[in-house]
Parts: structure tokens; C-alpha cells; sequence
């Protein structure tokens, strides 16, 4: 039986760029970014660097295929480099290659780095791209705010919902990562919005409207990973280490098996169940004191609270208005603006929430610290409601 | 026995409000406002030649004993390949037989009444079945985009169950060119309506009308129900008096409500004659464009208990009110529109991945597996049930007759789309299938969770940079 991850990975350092509309910046400039800072926070010699994973979500509009662009920009003395794309659980699968090469005893000393370039495609939103020679001979041509809505139609069917009670809950999470956003200085967006902004705003794809979605953002991300042995003998203290690294993958089941109803991600649900197993956590509410979930629509971090079980099935907007996710609730959620308004630059965003864990574990987390932590969750959702790809990972001091 | 022994039609369901193309055109052609009432029938944007054909022979189909065909043939002018046979895709679409011998009959008005007469005439033991649809461009402003409308029909002509008996037929090929549209045109060229009134109709149809009954022995004063299709509103009034034929014969053209639909007009007003018969009675069809085909039919006893699925009543009953004229322009490709930067994405068809999955995207068909039953679509190696998963374990199952229910559904305003917002969902099958796709056919406020659906052949897009374009099927809320 596999012992699972946990303990074994501990991070040595992270790095992460300003989130926003770099217009000034390629994707080289934007690794450097995250790099720099993430090798100065480590303290070792970019030489060290044994292995690394790079995550890049859409090649059309960001660096091209392959592991070069990693190995050029930071200039990497030949070592093996991965080229990872799992759509938006890109980086942190880029960060699982990085933590099995050091667990596995394969390497001591690994980097993950996740970059996304999305502000040249000239228009708002994700690129419009192919999804496959067959897949778009009878797919719809839809967007992402297309897809996501789905789930707030399959949500409110489920559970016979009031329209206007669950857009006033998805306003609420809206709200919340905008006032959180304020307190991030990396942040792509730092304003407040009220609640009537949220509620009135254009649909983009109904019930979705403008403010119900996440921001689309150039920014990277990174993190070098190591032993907790040679991080102790690099002088390291207050470790943070990896708890849980899980992947849950659909395989066609939710579109086309009348067993799923729309209303919830299975994915989530059966990665996040493996992660706590893996973390050894039985009481999800109690022991996660924060988690940063993939809030690419308002609705899918309304639902995700149900399926981590940090809500009750049908309970969440309840929750969520109550403010037990908001920065002084009882389990804070996006304390760094989400994608909401950190951003989603989609290769770059798993190690962006793994990012704020890491600082606020280490009690560097400024403005928007947070106090009695006992673990912190990530959750990326790529893909759509009906067919995505789920990753969790969990991160808490080493111990 | 030969005959008609199944009918169907289509019209789109849009209808252009003649009154906005008046507004819109009246300052350069003040003679449009004495047209400028009632409305016309125009298509979607993912409608053309071969949905709008497909939908009329499914119609037809649905009321057909015996779907054994031999043949299918398709008349129009305006299909959408020139080289790429369109009857083909009405047959894949129809999930027909290979064997039924296909045939895209083109280049005139009357491409649908020759092409009924060769049916009639080849004394086939099977049925075929003939298809007419027509989607004619007419440039912006033109008495001819006010006076015609886009729609379909479909028969079948075989030896059982016959509904009309075949009599006689008679065909003068003239060249008379009324109008004409060379290969390198977009639109027809035509002549001064009173001489095509004159030297056209008045002359060559009576003198084939005349043949005909006097070979069959009839009586003009027989007729009970005369088709002359034509957007002349006087002229098959004139032609009746002339000929001897009861005044209220006539089958009404429909030029005020629906337009006429060029090659498909005879057929469309065969099937409303056929809705109006009364076994014994006499129809006489014809059809005018270069020469004029004339064919007479006798109803039988068998239409009495004829059940035609929607048929010309119900196909020019079912309609949508359209009153911008903007958007009947840009469905026609008369104005060009900016469609932004997500419009521009490559729309290409591999046409070898095409190939591969041609029974899912153009015959609907996915999966019923052997060892638990499960229907799904698309249909993959293995079966798709968790509790399953067998390999190579699925029969071919259509889903073009299935009814289905929306689960979850979007307004999506920020992808492209040709009448944005484009409509999408999951939609589960009545047969326990699922799938994710386009809905047409959507008016604001009609659809939600839990609404019934119905399967359509549509356009899902086009390739203009290699004028090219993809079919798929899409859900269409039911009343």
C-alpha cells in the first residue's frame, strides 16, 4: 500500500510575479519574475537546481511547445526540464512532477514553474482555440463563462433554488475575493465592488454576469521543492511542507452517463476525498483553516465549498452569506483575491495558491495574514463542469 | 398504381415582417411600400438547401409505411456544393441505405416538378422519395427579396398506398429566359415582369396545359386544384380564365405570408393541394422555367385516412415574427458584419477526422451497448456506464427521432456566434443518453431546465476561407 506524499516534500522557496495585463512583459520577463524571487527566498544557487517541471496552459498564445522556453529564459545549466499542460490545473501538476522527482529520491532539488501570457490575444477573455480535430465537429462553441453556467442552472434545478437567492450568494463571493484582492499588492485586480455591481452587471453567459468572473491574466509563478532534511540543513526553519498531492480526471462519465446531474464536480469531490486521505484529515471543516479554490465563476467556488465538504450539499449559499468563507469567517477562502482578482493566468495559478499558503504558513502574509492555520487547500479545475480535470494539494507546516 | 404516397414540407420558422424591408428600402425604391405588407418566410443562419430539405423529408418520412426507398432525388437551385452530391447528405442525414440511388437535380424552376415526373414515369417497385428545398438570394431591396420566401417539401412516389394517382404529364422545353443566374453570380438577373406575364406564362404554359389534358382525356373544368407557382400574384388567376379552370382551383402562392420558394414551390403547393383533396378529385402541378412541366394527378380513397405528420398547414403555422431587417441581411451574407476577433478563429473541417466520425455528425448515431443496455452518444470504444466500461460491446443507435430534456442550459454572449447569444446545454436523451449541444431555434424566456427537446439537422459552421461548411444537430425546445 502507498504511503502517499505527505511530509516527504517540504518547499524551500516560491516566487510569484505581478498578476494583471503585463502588457510590457513576455513570458520570459514574467519567469524571471517569479524565478528571481523564488531562488532569493530558497538561498541556494540556481545550479542546484537538479530537475524541473514547467507548466504552460495554452501554446497557441503563450511560449510555444516544449521545455525550451523554461530552459532559455532562466537559463538552466542542460538539466532534464518537463513540459506539463493539464489546462487549468496546469500548475499544479507542474508542482506534483517537481515533488514525486523529490520524494521518489530521484533529485534533490526540483523547480516548478508555472507562466501563462494571455493579454495577446487582443480580446477579452480566454483565447478562442481549437479543441480537437473531432471535438469541434459537434462541440459547442463554448466559452468558458458558457460552461460554468451550466453549473448554476444544474445547481439551482438540483436544489430548486430561487434564481435571485443564488446570484446573491455568487455576488457574495464576488465581493468577498474583491475586498480580499485589496490587501494583495500582486493582486491583478485591488478594487471593491459592492454587491448591487455584482448583482447588476451584464450577463456574460447567464446567470453569469460580468463580476461573477475571474480575472484573465498574464503572471507566473513558481516554487523550488526539496527534502525536509536538506532544507533543515540548508538552516531552513518553519517548514512548509506537502500534505496531499491528488489528481482526479474525468472520463467522460459526467457527459455522457445519466448518473451525473450537473449540479456538483465529481472530480472535486473524488480528488479531495483521496487528499485527505492522504493527509490524514477526517474532519475537512475543522482541519483546513484556509483553502484557495479554482473561483474561475463565482458559482464554482460556490459549489466547490460543497464538494471539499466544507459546506453541506445544498447548503453553501446559505454559508456563503453567512460570511463563514469571507477573510474573518471561519474558514477563509481566496484570502489572496482568488483568481477573482489575483488573477488566472492559467499555467501560473496552482502555483500561485500554493504561494499564498506557503507565506501565510510563514506568517509573511502581510495584510491579509491569517492566524491559527492548521492547513491550507488548493483546488484547480480545468476543463469544464461536464469533463475537467481536478487537482488538490495540501499544504501545512512540516510535522 | 404509381403515385404520391407520402408528402411532407418545411418552412423555416422565421418570417421577415415585409414592412421592415420596406422601412429599410423605401427611400431608394418607393414602389416597395404597395409590397411592404404581411411577411415571408427566411431561414436561420444555420439553415440552407439541405436542412431545410432534410427537415421536409423526415416529415414526409415520419407518415410513410414502408421507408424502403430506392431512390432519392433533391431539386434546387441553391444548393450549397456544386461539386460535393447534396442528395448524399440528405441520405447520410436520413440514415438511408447506400443503395438508394441519390441525384441532385438543379439550374430551374421547374428542377422539382422534372424531377417528380421522372419518379412518376420510372414505374420504380420501390418508393423514392424527392426532395425540393430552396434558399434564393435576393439582393438587398429587390422586389424579388419581398416577393420570395425560403421552405422545402418532400414526397414520396411509389406503387403502395398511393394517396395521388399519377395520370399524365407533359413538359415544353423552351429557353425562355425570364431570368438567370450565371457561375459566377450571386443573384439572379431578371426580365420585366409583364413580358415574362405575357410572352412567358400566358404563352408556353396553357399550350403544355392544353397537351396534357387533351392526352388524358380531362377536362379543364375537372381540375379542382390547379399549382402554378409563381410570385405574379394575377397571373394564375388569368392563366385559369384562359385555360377553363374554376377560379377557386387556384393554390394560393402564398406570396403574402410565406414567399415562394423557387424549385420548391410546386411541391410545397402539391402538399397543400394534397391537404385540400377529397378522393376522385383532379390536381394538376406545374411547374414554369425554361418550358413548363405540367402533371396531373387523381386523390384517392387513401387519403382519407392519411395522417401527414406537420405538412403545409403546419409548416406555415409554425412561425417566429422577425421585424429587423439587420439580421435577415446578415443571416444572407448582404451586409458585412463585424463579427470580432473571436469570429475569426479558423473554422477548417480535417476532412479525414470528419470522415471518421460522419455517422455521429452527420446520421446522429451513437451506442447501444450489448451487455447493459446502455445508449450512449458519442459512441467510444469502451461503454460508458462506470458499472460497465466493455469494450467494442455497441450496436448503431439513431438519435434524430429521440426527444430529450434540457438539464442545464446557457445564454452564452461572450463566444461567437452567427445570432449570438449562442443557447447551450446538456441535454438528456429520453433513451438515458447524454450530450452537450447547441440549441436553435431560441426565443428568450422559452427555455429552462426541465424543457423538452427535439433533434434537427443544422449548419454548426462555416469555413468561408475554404467555403466550406459543417453540419451537426441541434436541440430545438418543443412547445
Amino acid at each position: 500500500m502507498a504511503e502517499g506524499i505527505k511530509d516527504k516534500v517540504v518547499i524551500l522557496g516560491m516566487g510569484c510575479s505581478k498578476f494583471g495585463e503585463r502588457w510590457e512583459s513576455s513570458p520570459s520577463d514574467l519567469m524571471v519574475e517569479a524565478f528571481e524571487e523564488c531562488i532569493a527566498d530558497a538561498g541556494i544557487e540556481k545550479d542546484q537546481i537538479e530537475a524541473a517541471w514547467f507548466g504552460a496552459g495554452i501554446d497557441s498564445f503563450n511560449v510555444g511547445a516544449s521545455a525550451m522556453p523554461l530552459s532559455i529564459a532562466l537559463r538552466l545549466n542542460y538539466i532534464p526540464v518537463t513540459k506539463v499542460e493539464n489546462m487549468c490545473a496546469t500548475g499544479t501538476e507542474a508542482f506534483r512532477g517537481a515533488v514525486y522527482a523529490v520524494a521518489s529520491g530521484a533529485c534533490d532539488i526540483a523547480l516548478a514553474l508555472g507562466v501563462e501570457k494571455l493579454k495577446d490575444t487582443g480580446y477579452g477573455g480566454l483565447p478562442q482555440r481549437s479543441r480537437g480535430v473531432e471535438n469541434d465537429m459537434y462541440w459547442p462553441n463554448l466559452s468558458a463563462p458558457g460552461a460554468f453556467a451550466q453549473l448554476a442552472t444544474g445547481y439551482q434545478a438540483k436544489h430548486k433554488l430561487n434564481k435571485h437567492d443564488l446570484k446573491r450568494a455568487m455576488a457574495h463571493v464576488s465581493v468577498k475575493s474583491h475586498a480580499n484582492g485589496t490587501k494583495n499588492p500582486k493582486a491583478h485586480l485591488q478594487r471593491e465592488i459592492t454587491h448591487e455591481q455584482a448583482m447588476n452587471a451584464p450577463f456574460i453567459a447567464e446567470p453569469i454576469g460580468l463580476f461573477d468572473c475571474c480575472g484573465v491574466s498574464d503572471g507566473s509563478a513558481c516554487a523550488i521543492v526539496t527534502t525536509p532534511e536538506i532544507a533543515k540543513s540548508l538552516g531552513k526553519e518553519n517548514l512548509v511542507s506537502v500534505k496531499a498531492l491528488q489528481l482526479a480526471v474525468s472520463n467522460g462519465t459526467e457527459a455522457s452517463h445519466e448518473s451525473w446531474d450537473g449540479s456538483y464536480l465529481k472530480t472535486t469531490r473524488i480528488a479531495s476525498q483521496r487528499a485527505y486521505n492522504e493527509a490524514g484529515i477526517k474532519n475537512p471543516k475543522k482541519e483546513i483553516s484556509m483553502t484557495e479554490v479554482h473561483d474561475c465563476f463565482s458559482i464554482t467556488e460556490l459549489v466547490t465549498m460543497e464538494d471539499l465538504q466544507l459546506a453541506e450539499e445544498g447548503k453553501a449559499i446559505k454559508d456563503v452569506l453567512d460570511g463563514t468563507f469571507d477573510a474573518d469567517g471561519s474558514n477563509p477562502c481566496q484570502i489572496d483575491g482568488g483568481l477573482k482578482c489575483f488573477g488566472h493566468p492559467i499555467g501560473a495559478s496552482g502555483l500561485r495558491m500554493i504561494y499564498e499558503n506557503y507565506l501565510q504558513f510563514q506568517g509573511r502574509a502581510g495584510a491579509r495574514q491569517l492566524t491559527d492555520l492548521r492547513l491550507g487547500l488548493n483546488h484547480n479545475l480545468g476543463g469544464f463542469p461536464h469533463q475537467n480535470i481536478c487537482s488538490i494539494s495540501i499544504i501545512g507546516p512540516y510535522g | 398504381m404509381i403515385g404520391i404516397t407520402a408528402y411532407g414540407a418545411y418552412y423555416p420558422r422565421g418570417r421577415l415582417s415585409k414592412k421592415a424591408i420596406g422601412d429599410a428600402n423605401a427611400w431608394f425604391d418607393a414602389g416597395l411600400t404597395a409590397l411592404a405588407k404581411g411577411e415571408r418566410a427566411f431561414c436561420n443562419w444555420d439553415e440552407d438547401s439541405i436542412t431545410m430539405g432534410i427537415e421536409a423529408a423526415q416529415d414526409c418520412l415520419r407518415s410513410l409505411q414502408s421507408p424502403d426507398l430506392c431512390t432519392l432525388y433533391f431539386a434546387s437551385t441553391t444548393f450549397p456544393f456544386l461539386d460535393r452530391q447534396n442528395s448524399v447528405v440528405v441520405s447520410e442525414a436520413l440514415n438511408l441505405d447506400s443503395g438508394v440511388r441519390t441525384m441532385d437535380i438543379a439550374a430551374s424552376q421547374r428542377a422539382g416538378t422534372s424531377a417528380l415526373i421522372a419518379l412518376l414515369e420510372a414505374g420504380h417497385s420501390k418508393p423514392g422519395l424527392l426532395v425540393a428545398s430552396e434558399h434564393r438570394k435576393a439582393k438587398a431591396g429587390s422586389r424579388s427579396e419581398m416577393l420570395w420566401g425560403d421552405g422545402a417539401a418532400a414526397v414520396t412516389v411509389g406503387p403502395d398506398n398511393v394517396l395521388a394517382e399519377f395520370i399524365a404529364a407533359e413538359t415544353a422545353a423552351v429557353d425562355f429566359v425570364d431570368h438567370y443566374r450565371g457561375e459566377d453570380s450571386s443573384f439572379d438577373y431578371d426580365w420585366e415582369e409583364r413580358w415574362i406575364r405575357d410572352e412567358g406564362f400566358m404563352k408556353i404554359v396553357p399550350s403544355v396545359i392544353d397537351s396534357l389534358l387533351s392526352k388524358a382525356n380531362v377536362k379543364a373544368s375537372d381540375i379542382a386544384h390547379f399549382v402554378i407557382p409563381t410570385e405574379q400574384v394575377r397571373t394564375p388567376a388569368a392563366l385559369a380564365k384562359k385555360l377553363g379552370i374554376a377560379a377557386d382551383a387556384i393554390i394560393d402562392n402564398g406570396v403574402a405570408l410565406l414567399g415562394v420558394a423557387g424549385a420548391a414551390q410546386p411541391l410545397l403547393l402539391l402538399v397543400s393541394a394534397l391537404e385540400k383533396a377529397s378522393p376522385g378529385e383532379i390536381i394538376l402541378i406545374t411547374g414554369f422555367g425554361q418550358g413548363c412541366d405540367a402533371i396531373l394527378l387523381r386523390a384517392t380513397q387513401a387519403l382519407n385516412t392519411y395522417q401527414p405528420a406537420r405538412g403545409y398547414s403546419g409548416a406555415a403555422g409554425d412561425r417566429r415574427e422577425e421585424t429587423n431587417y439587420n439580421k435577415f441581411m446578415s443571416f444572407n451574407n448582404l451586409v458585412q458584419r463585424d463579427i470580432g476577433k473571436r469570429g475569426e478563429a479558423d473554422k477548417q473541417t480535417f476532412l479525414s477526422g470528419y470522415n471518421r466520425r460522419k455517422d455521429l455528425l452527420t446520421g446522429f448515431i451513437g451506442g447501444k451497448c450489448r451487455k447493459c443496455g446502455t445508449v450512449q452518444i458519442p459512441r467510444e470504444k469502451y461503454c460508458v456506464n462506470p458499472d460497465c466500461h466493455a469494450l467494442d460491446s455497441q450496436d448503431d443507435h439513431q438519435f434524430s427521432a429521440e426527444m430529450g430534456t434540457v438539464k442545464t442550459w446557457t445564454a452564452d454572449r461572450l463566444t461567437f456566434d452567427w445570432n449570438p447569444p449562442a443557447y447551450f446545454g446538456m441535454v438528456q436523451f429520453d433513451n438515458g443518453a447524454k450530450l452537450m449541444m447547441d440549441f436553435t431555434e431560441v426565443e428568450e424566456g422559452n427555455i429552462d431546465s426541465g424543457s423538452k427537446v427535439s433533434f434537427h439537422f443544422r449548419i454548426k459552421q462555416f469555413d468561408t476561407q475554404r467555403g466550406f461548411r459543417k453540419y451537426f444537430w441541434k436541440a430545438v425546445i418543443s412547445e
